[in-house]
């Protein structure tokens, strides 16, 4: 049972967002393993655990070289990553990414199942799960909360509006994942001292044979024309509860004739 | 230049339209006459409703089988499009299976889709999109520079909904071609979880909890509170992830859109993943024990105090009335 899971470096949610002047997110911080992506990475491992036999592959892109998300992965458990890291993919839209981490995939020989967040914390476009299942040419099931494996095949009991499909693919398949899906594991000290050696490739786009005018700013098939502020929300009145308050919120209800 | 057609995909569950579908479809008709759907499934239980939306034409592919929808409706789309039917715009809503079809034509027609919008507008010969990031605190707009079909997904609650008067569209059959490997998935069962009271995306008063409740037993008072002003319970990302309550709780980027007269958000500080699904609602009540909790930017009342004093207390006023 191999299992590839992608995974984003991303800036801390935590900090405030910003752009650089051509538009793309900031990224000069330290990133962080995105917290979507440790629900697909300890479900890989529980999957891997389970079948008794085989690992978990880690897969990511990131334009700086940056490893530290990809090492808190790999202090997890996972066995090996493959880093992409290329000038040529700044500006990599949500399809560009897909190629870049599709070419990736198909690095890891070998594969029974590829795990993916339903969509990362920065950029949330959510749709690079089944781009990356189209160029692969898998079926795929995304909002999995639940996955199961046994012979030969992946069930999955799917997220909808209003409630939930019980799904079922053969493998290989692509699922994603939604947050919660599993408790995600801390990195014990023994797993981030073993992370450290274990085998993380960084290839270009050319290792892939992806051609540099084909992703990023210059594939993109996109542009950006304006960024300004959103129209602000005014803050209204704000008060101390003085033991009184809930008095004001039903007066306020009132007001609005919601009673 | 007005575009000359625009496809929209219908989301259908059983053989009721999905409100996003009308609302997108209300805006589709403000950019073009001639609007057409799609829909991965049969079309005929929905040519009524869609006629009176506005669409003229409804592209269905039948019963998929159990098939998904991403690869299926992708696939049959893809053929169209090369077979001459190309729109100038396909809209989608940002759902579970709109965003997969999206997704998968995006690949098929090697074109980007651009996600989470919530408006559109022609630009002399371009399409230009909106998508509001960081919270919704600042807006980027993109213009399809691959030529056409444009994709792009909405956001719910982006548009209203608005009936435009005419008869049952025309049903035509949108034919799917055979997608091998890639169409193995298979629907087994579905399941509808029943609420009760009103749903959490057409409910005009919205009660929602957050991690300030402290236990998930405190989320009682959220439905008890809800019940009260027959509103919905809601829930940041914090406690779904935490399990105190279902992800059909979930009011944020990643779960519903609301948009109702009232939100009360309670023990909530409001990240910014939350307040980019509540932030359009027309009257914001926020109760929550820091001054500096971001809530309050945006509450119209906002109470700086214990939630655990203060519902308590709130529920007992309202239970008196």
């Amino acid at each position: 049972m191999n299992v590839v899971v992608c995974v984003k470096q991303i800036p801390d949610p935590a900090d405030p967002g910003a752009l650089n002047p051509d538009h793309t997110l900031k990224r000069d911080g330290k990133l962080i393993l995105d917290e979507s992506d440790t629900y697909g990475v300890e479900m890989a491992l529980q999957l891997v655990d389970k079948a008794g036999e085989g690992e978990v592959t880690l897969v990511s892109m990131a334009p700086n070289g940056e490893v530290s998300g990809l090492r808190q992965a790999l202090a997890m458990g996972a066995a090996k990553a493959i880093l992409v890291s290329d000038d040529a993919i700044a500006g990599a839209g949500a399809l560009d990414t897909a190629k870049v981490l599709a070419a990736a995939i198909g690095k890891a020989e070998g594969y029974d199942l590829v795990l993916a967040a339903t969509e990362s914390s920065d950029g949330y476009t959510g749709t690079v799960p089944e781009q990356v299942a189209a160029l692969l040419d898998l079926p795929s099931v995304t909002f999995a909360k639940e996955v199961d494996i046994a012979d030969g095949t992946v069930k999955v009991r799917r997220q909808t509006e209003e409630g939930y499909d019980v799904c079922e693919s053969p493998l290989p398949a692509l699922v994603s994942v939604t947050a919660g899906v599993v408790e995600p594991r801390y990195p014990s000290f023994k797993g981030i001292m073993a992370a450290k050696s274990k085998p993380l490739d960084t290839l270009t786009i050319s290792d892939l044979g992806i051609d540099g005018d084909a992703v990023g700013w210059s594939g993109a098939g996109q542009e950006i024309v304006d960024v300004s502020p959103a129209p602000e929300r005014e803050a209204g009145e704000v008060i101390e509860d003085d033991g009184e308050a809930h008095a004001k919120i039903v007066e306020f209800l009132d007001g609005l004739k919601v009673l | 230049m007005a575009l000359s057609k625009i496809w929209v995909h219908c989301e259908v569950s059983e053989d009721t339209i999905a409100p996003i579908t009308l609302e997108v479809l209300a805006k589709a008709r403000t950019l073009t006459d001639q609007v057409e759907a799609f829909v991965g499934g049969p079309g005929d239980a929905v040519a009524e409703t869609l006629g009176a939306h506005g669409v003229k034409k409804v592209h269905a592919t039948g019963d998929l089988q159990g098939g998904m929808q991403g690869v299926h409706v992708a696939a049959a789309l893809a053929a169209a499009i090369e077979g001459g039917e190309a729109p100038d715009l396909v809209m989608f809503g940002s759902t579970y299976d709109g965003r997969d079809i999206a997704a998968r034509l995006s690949v098929k027609l090697d074109k980007p889709v651009i996600t989470n919008n919530t408006d559109v507008e022609e630009d002399g010969d371009s399409i230009v999109v909106s998508e509001p990031i960081f919270g919704g605190t600042e807006i980027v707009k993109t213009k399809f520079a691959a030529g056409g079909p444009a994709l792009a997904t909405f956001r719910p609650k982006s548009f209203e909904a608005e009936e435009a008067g005419g008869g049952a569209a025309e049903v035509a059959e949108l034919a799917v071609p055979e997608v091998g490997a890639a169409g193995a998935a298979k629907i087994l069962d579905r399941h509808i979880e029943e609420t009760s009271g009103p749903k959490l995306d057409e409910a005009a008063v919205v009660v929602s909890g957050g991690r300030g409740l402290g236990e998930s037993d405190k989320f009682d008072m959220i439905e008890q509170l809800a019940k009260l002003l027959k509103g919905a319970p809601g829930a940041s990302r914090a406690i779904v992830d935490a399990g105190w309550v279902p992800y059909a709780y979930q009011v944020g980027q990643t779960g519903k859109v609301v948009k109702p007269t009232v939100y009360i958000a309670a023990g909530i500080s409001g990240a910014t993943q939350h307040m980019v699904g509540m932030k359009g609602s027309k009257n914001i009540v926020a109760i929550n024990k820091d001054p500096e909790a971001p809530i309050f930017g945006v509450a119209d009342l906002g109470i700086v105090g214990d939630v655990h004093k203060v519902l308590p207390k709130l529920i007992e006023a309202l239970q008196a009335r």
